[in-house]
């Protein structure tokens, strides 16, 4: 006989784990990654190894060089936040752009508080904001979308649905003259128009916006993948949109020619993406289910009020992170229900 | 079905030796009864060295309110009164005693007649409970005569019997269902007649159908008795969770079940009583399950109390050449043990033998912060801040998050995708908690 083993209970172990949860969330991209590369081309490829090696191989050096702990690149873990930093930036950013993302997202959000599972912050989030603030001129010229591969003029680009509306909504315009007629204007002699994208383009994915944000459908697909694999749990996706929805439809009803229908938030901009991908980032979110529906409900709200009064067009990247801030608290002011704390007696 | 409500877990059942009848094992050359048997006060041996005894003889009295009783399991001669390595690894004192044949006590019924007719009173039939040295058989050992003596004030509305079995592998109560059927029910009847209560609910999982419908069938001949399906979840055999479940009435914190009108014993428990009372038979023997993946015969064995457990081993096909653990109980609250000599006891189940793989624990990760182990925890707890705050030696804030409150069910630690040692932590945090409640209350 060999010598014992002797531990605590349990002696059995559940087959989940890291690898398990980090690798699940990356299938789930998976559809988002597709429609991705179907409008967006070869760009988006070059886009997404671009920031997924980066992202590796800080964690590896700073691993290595820096802590000289354990390397646990192979955790799947700066595999998403490479592959979302992606996600969350045009097709068109030059590469040494996606670098310096990468480098904040790993290096600073997230391997300066002690790596996995210590950062405060969503790491692929705090590597976008750094680039949407430092380089505003490459992180807002989105390119047009076009079918598979067939996009040779590259230099084409366009507002997103959610920017030109704000844009255009600054002048006297209605909501319905927007959409429907759209809008021309002459730069250096050129003539330009913009229509937004009818609702089911908007749906699929056909229209501007950061590489991984624009297709609805995917990467509603792939947050239900992640429901019912409870990697992620409803709260938080389930509140952010439904307080999404209740904002937006309140404002719409009450002045339908100045804001525009819940729907359109829904489908356009990074609302699907943020709601099922990076608001429910384990790391930077609420343990409990009260705390995560505060969260959400607080997300939705700060993603209304930033789209709609504040300065910039898209509000989810900053409301997650404001969120994010306050999940500390959260944690400390909602527990989970215990077990016997009120006593009830069904007679 | 009915289910408790808050977190638990689904562990794979590996109920592998549930179709094996219940077969009795050889006695052993020599066995080691541990004096303290019970959750509570050891009791205090009552012979010395040289001494010739019974099977059935009282060999250790309970002193204490919360104690209780033992008797010799076999007939022989004391050897010595001695240390000896019990399953949780500590030295212990027990009555060490040769065997010489099998020498019973003349006022134990040894027939297999069923006897249904009681007719002890119920200050009788606590008093005799509290003499036969009937403990839970679950596995807290708790001293059943206390459960049975109800406070001033409160009052017993039901009495349940825990037949959910809801640890992985362990088989005993299941086979005690099938086969002793009519028993349980009369101790059942027994039970409920030493509370006054006219209400018994027997809980048992739906991974049991056998049982279910066999004990469903049987209680229409017996009045009060309610068998109830439940859906399987772990832990459901937790007292609380499974008065949940029954009855949807939730302990308050930190108090006993008679706070909401119930208690809860165990089917071996109810078998026991019936032995007890009907036949005279003090508390002596029990059904222990033998089984783990690579065990030649996994078996469920009558066995008496002190037999060591290597001799289950032997009986169930020897010891598999790849074990390298050895679990008293079930493989979730159960004890991993020191040495296989150590005695099987009153409150043993079953012992499971593992393979180097399924002794070996996940390795260690970073907490990802993803909150299972609060989503599974059924007494609404934070497992992964009370263990933080343990490791931290920060037990007056582990206290303040209700540290106190944990079953020590192992579900946080079963779902931690991270393989962190949440429950090593938090036991440890729970001992050094109610050192410092106990110290506060001494002032």
């Amino acid at each position: 006989m060999n010598l014992l083993t002797v531990s605590g209970s349990p002696h059995i172990h559940g087959d989940n784990s890291v690898k398990k949860v980090m690798y699940g969330v990356v299938y789930a991209l998976i559809p988002a990654m597709l429609i991705s590369i179907y409008f967006f081309g070869f760009d988006a490829v070059r886009v997404m190894l671009i920031s997924v090696a980066a992202c590796i191989l800080f964690e590896f050096l700073i691993q290595k060089y820096l802590i000289k702990g354990p390397i646990t690149i192979n955790d799947g873990s700066a595999l998403i936040t490479g592959i979302l930093l992606a996600f969350n930036v045009p097709s068109n950013l030059p590469i040494w752009i996606i670098i310096v993302g990468a480098f904040v997202a790993i290096g600073i959000a997230k391997m300066s508080f002690g790596g996995l599972g210590k950062n405060p912050f969503n790491p692929a989030l705090v590597g976008r904001v750094f680039l949407l603030i430092s380089f505003p001129v490459q992180m807002t010229k989105w390119p047009k979308p076009s079918i598979l591969f067939s996009n040779i003029t590259d230099a084409i680009s366009g507002p997103t649905p959610l920017g030109f509306l704000k844009e255009e909504l600054k002048g006297e315009r209605t909501v319905q003259d927007i959409i429907e007629k759209g809008s021309t204007w002459v730069v250096d002699g050129v003539e330009h128009s913009y229509n937004i994208p009818n609702y089911i383009d908007q749906l699929v994915g056909n229209m501007g916006g950061s590489l991984g944000e624009v297709s609805a459908i995917a990467l509603l697909i792939g947050g239900l993948y992640l429901l019912l694999r409870k990697i992620i749990t409803w709260e938080i996706p389930v509140t952010y949109i439904g307080t999404v929805i209740i904002f937006t439809g309140i404002l719409w009803v009450v002045n339908p020619e100045q804001f525009v229908n819940p729907l359109f938030h829904l489908i356009t901009g990074g609302l699907m993406l943020g709601a099922f991908f990076m608001a429910t980032d384990m790391v930077s979110s609420p343990m409990s289910s009260k705390g995560q529906i505060v969260f959400g409900i607080g997300i939705g709200l700060l993603t209304v009020i930033i789209r709609i009064w504040g300065a910039y067009p898209e509000g989810v990247s900053f409301a997650i992170l404001i969120m994010n801030a306050f999940t500390p608290l959260l944690n400390n002011a909602f527990k989970p229900k215990r077990f016997g704390e009120v006593l009830k007696i069904n007679h | 079905m009915k289910t408790f409500k808050l977190g638990g877990v689904h562990p794979a059942g590996n109920k592998i030796s549930e179709h094996k009848a219940i077969e009795v094992l050889p006695i052993p050359k020599q066995v080691q009864i541990p004096l303290g048997q019970n959750l509570g006060a050891p009791s205090v041996p009552i012979v010395k060295k040289g001494d010739e005894v019974k099977v059935g003889q009282l060999i250790a009295k309970s002193e204490a309110f919360i104690s209780s009783n033992v008797h010799s399991s076999v007939s022989g001669k004391v050897l010595k009164i001695d240390n000896v390595i019990n399953q949780s690894g500590y030295k212990q004192p027990a009555i060490v005693i040769n065997v010489a044949g099998d020498d019973w006590m003349n006022n134990i019924d040894r027939s297999e007649t069923l006897n249904k007719n009681i007719t002890e009173s119920k200050e009788e039939i606590i008093k005799k409970i509290h003499e036969l040295g009937i403990v839970g058989l679950g596995g807290a050992t708790f001293p059943s005569h206390v459960k049975l003596m109800v406070p001033k004030g409160k009052i017993a509305e039901v009495l349940i019997i825990n037949g959910v079995e809801c640890e992985p592998y362990l088989t005993a109560d299941h086979r005690v269902m099938l086969e002793k059927a009519d028993e349980l029910m009369v101790g059942t009847k027994i039970l409920m007649k030493a509370l006054g209560v006219n209400k018994g609910l027997i809980g048992i999982e739906n991974n049991k159908p056998n049982a279910i419908e066999h004990l469903q069938k049987i209680s229409k001949n017996y009045d009060g008795i309610e068998v109830h399906s439940l859906k399987v979840k772990y832990p459901q055999g937790g007292e609380k969770q499974l008065i949940k479940a029954l009855t949807n009435k939730e302990v308050p914190s930190g108090k006993l079940p008679i706070e909401v009108g119930c208690v809860v014993q165990n089917v071996g428990t109810a078998f026991a009583v019936y032995e007890a009372i009907q036949k005279n038979k003090p508390l002596f023997e029990r059904v222990v399950t033998i089984t783990g993946k690579s065990v030649k015969n996994p078996s469920n064995f009558l066995v008496r109390v002190g037999t060591p457990i290597s001799e289950l081993i032997e009986a169930s096909g020897g010891i598999p050449n790849n074990t390298s653990k050895i679990v008293g109980g079930g493989p979730m609250m159960g004890k991993a043990l020191v040495t296989p000599e150590a005695p099987i006891v009153k409150g043993s189940s079953g012992v499971l033998l593992f393979d180097e793989k399924e002794s070996k624990r996940v390795k260690e990760k970073s907490c990802i912060r993803c909150g299972s182990c609060i989503r599974v925890c059924p007494m609404g707890l934070e497992p992964v801040l009370i263990s933080q705050l343990s490791k931290m030696e920060m037990y007056e804030e582990a206290e303040k998050a209700n540290i106190m409150d944990c079953i020590e069910c192992g579900s946080c630690q079963y779902t931690c995708p991270s393989g962190k040692p949440l429950l090593d932590y938090i036991r440890l945090g729970k001992f050094k908690v109610g050192q410092i409640i106990r110290n506060r209350g001494k002032k």
